[in-house]
């Protein structure tokens, strides 16, 4: 029974290593007022970047840096068309998901099926590193003045901007940072906790990344908490196959998603949420 | 104002309907060329991509009725998305509500008694009623809870494709279906009438264009197709003018994914005669729906030709995985750069090039 459950811990902690890498990366990105719904398009370019560069090279690390590449280039066109263009944010991420989805399953048609030489063992450095990060980032968030540009610029960017901070510049760099961590927590699915490539292997954790982002309440702290949660209930659904049906438990996370938006909605107004977030911002205008 | 040459950039709040056409084929032609980059990369020479998609389409006879075909649900998951859009709820599930639709028809088809008449006109009720309660948790939870609906919308859209998946292995696995996961077939009776030589259901395809020219009709001159506009609009008007938004928002949201359950339902009873897999029931046709409306700019009118264009997209992906040797996901890279230039550029709607040479300062109003 312990061993049972020593097992499944150390499970559910390798699958809420991705969500828990992407969720920290969206948390920076609304901070700074910019929602990005294309975190599964930028999973999956990650995903298919760290297998392919593992692959010839040999080395996951390149892989992992491959992702961020990757993911840090694909934020840095949603950072375009929704920031500098002042395109609509909802629109540009779902157009965001809908091209790497398609270009990962074009470009890596090749791939599929053969399984990758070096791997990363699945609960690796990058476990320990996501919770090291996420403890880092709400300390740089809330104690330094970093933090307080970004979170100024999410709640208020026409204050911030009299101040004098470069509004697309703070961001930019907060998509861009968050399009990175995207990508290595796709790298993570291809080279650690399935190391292999398969076309739409991100299956949907990217959505969760970003509901988990609304149930933390923006803060990088309470993402490994729901982070953790997101990811037992994953595992769960493995676990309990030989009693309950399959398919009703590969909903689960989707419905629960759900559950916990309407249970934690009050914290949408109250707190966490910028109160900028999804506006697009003209400097000068208005 | 900035000048551009000899030209004035100025800026207009109400873009003229030539100069929103102008743009959007700019930006579905600039998504063209990009989509053109990534043949390249693949080694195929662009020019010669595009010449044997249009060869494999508009041009082969067999294949344009496909285009049709593949416009079809597409027109009706468009249409709802224009009015959930107008009304400013960001529906992102049609592809759920789509699903919803065709298992509800699936259900009518194999497991109620209702006789042959009247058995396609019952599908098509209940698909439309299970598409519209598929939508109504989100929008309650919406209304209610503010729940953020584009989240929620695509969860549901998860929730659905599983739900399909064990239906089709689980309690409707057909009798006859041996070892395959999907429902008995349909009786003949609960199967719509195809184009001959074709694949077009036209009875969905009928219903489409009617619906597209109800809801014209309809937003543009019945009261709640008033309502719809100004709260869309401007929500703090509608508030001072007594537009009650729950009611608005609720009834604009049973139409928009009673609509998409329609496509579903033309998709079981038009073309596959069976509830089968998520992933063979709809080709992201809910996902694509969302350009259709997008592209359409509010007119359900102007759905209908941007469902043809999409139609003629996903007929494209055909083309290319057999004469290209693609896989079909080039048809989200397609989608996807679309969605991108589409946006991208409508900040271009709101200027015009005015021709004033030699720098010489013209007075407006909204300078």
């Amino acid at each position: 029974m312990l061993e049972w459950v020593l097992t499944a811990i150390v499970r559910a902690l390798a699958v809420s290593t991705p969500l828990l890498w992407a969720s920290l990366g969206e948390i920076y990105a609304e901070r700074s007022g910019v929602i990005n719904l294309g975190v599964e398009g930028m999973m999956i370019l990650g995903a298919l970047s760290a297998f392919v560069v593992a692959q010839v090279t040999g080395y996951p690390v390149a892989g992992l840096l491959a992702a961020a590449a990757a993911g840090g280039l694909a934020a840095l066109l949603h950072a375009f068309v929704s920031v500098t263009l002042r395109a609509n944010q909802y629109v540009s991420g779902l157009a965001l998901t809908m091209l790497g989805l398609g270009l990962a399953g074009v470009l890596g048609r090749g791939w599929e099926g053969t399984p990758l030489l070096n791997t990363l063992p699945e609960i690796s450095w990058l476990t320990y590193m996501g919770l090291l990060l996420a403890a880092g980032l709400w300390l740089v968030l809330h104690h330094t003045r970093m933090g307080m540009v970004i979170r100024s610029t999410g709640e208020s960017p026409a204050a911030a901007d009299a101040l004098g901070v470069n509004v697309y510049l703070v961001r930019y760099l907060c998509v861009v940072f968050g399009g990175v961590l995207a990508g290595v927590a796709g790298g993570f699915l291809s080279v650690a906790y399935r190391p292999s490539w398969t076309e739409g292997m991100t299956a949907g954790l990217g959505w969760i990344a970003i509901a988990i982002t609304i149930f933390a309440g923006w803060d990088p702290l309470r993402a490994v908490a729901g982070a953790f949660l997101f990811g037992a209930l994953f595992h769960l659904s493995f676990r309990l196959q030989a009693w309950i049906q399959p398919e009703a438990l590969r909903m689960m996370p989707f419905a629960f998603t759900i559950l916990v938006l309407a249970a934690t909605a009050g914290r949408r107004r109250g707190q966490g949420a910028p109160e900028a977030l999804g506006l697009p911002y003209a400097s000068g205008e208005r | 104002m900035k000048r551009l040459g000899p030209f004035r950039v100025e800026r207009v709040l109400v873009p003229s309907g030539a100069w929103v056409l102008t743009v959007s084929l700019g930006a579905v032609a600039a998504a063209l060329v990009a989509a053109g980059m990534i043949f390249w990369a693949f080694g195929i020479n662009p020019l010669r991509a595009y010449a044997m998609i249009f060869a494999g389409t508009l041009a082969d006879r067999r294949a344009a009725p496909e285009i049709l075909r593949q416009a079809t649900p597409l027109l009706l998951g468009g249409l709802g998305l224009v009015l959930a859009f107008r009304a400013q709820f960001w529906n992102i599930g049609a592809e759920g509500q789509l699903l919803a639709g065709a298992v509800a028809a699936t259900g009518v088809a194999l497991f109620t008694p209702i006789p042959a008449p009247w058995l396609l006109p019952a599908m098509f009720v209940a698909g439309f009623l299970g598409g519209a309660l598929w939508g109504m948790l989100p929008t309650l939870l919406r209304l209610k809870l503010e729940v953020n609906e584009v989240v929620s919308t695509l969860m549901m859209n998860y929730v659905a494709l599983f739900s399909v998946e064990w239906l089709i292995h689980g309690p409707w696995k057909g009798k006859t279906a041996f070892g395959f996961a999907y429902t008995d077939t349909f009786p003949e009776a609960a199967r719509l009438a195809l184009i001959p030589g074709t694949r077009v259901h036209w009875p969905t395809l009928v219903l489409g264009i009617a619906l597209a020219g109800a809801l014209a009709f309809f937003l543009g001159r019945a009261r709640l197709g008033f309502e719809i506009r100004v709260l869309g609009e401007n929500p703090v008007a509608a508030r001072y003018a007594g537009i009650d938004p729950v009611r608005t928002i609720l009834l604009a949201m049973v139409f928009s994914a009673g609509a998409a359950g329609l496509a579903g339902v033309g998709e079981v009873a038009g073309i596959h005669h069976k509830l089968l897999a998520p992933g063979q029931v709809s080709l992201g046709y809910g996902y694509a729906a969302i350009i259709v409306a997008w592209l359409a700019r509010g007119s359900p009118l102007a759905a209908i030709i941007t469902a043809l264009f999409l139609g003629l997209i996903y007929s494209s992906g055909d083309v290319m995985k057999v004469t290209l040797q693609m896989p079909f996901r080039v048809t989200d890279v397609f989608n996807g750069l679309i969605l991108f230039f589409l946006i991208g550029s409508e900040r271009l709607l709101n200027y015009r090039l005015r021709w004033a040479p030699g720098g010489r300062p013209v007075e407006t109003a909204d300078a």
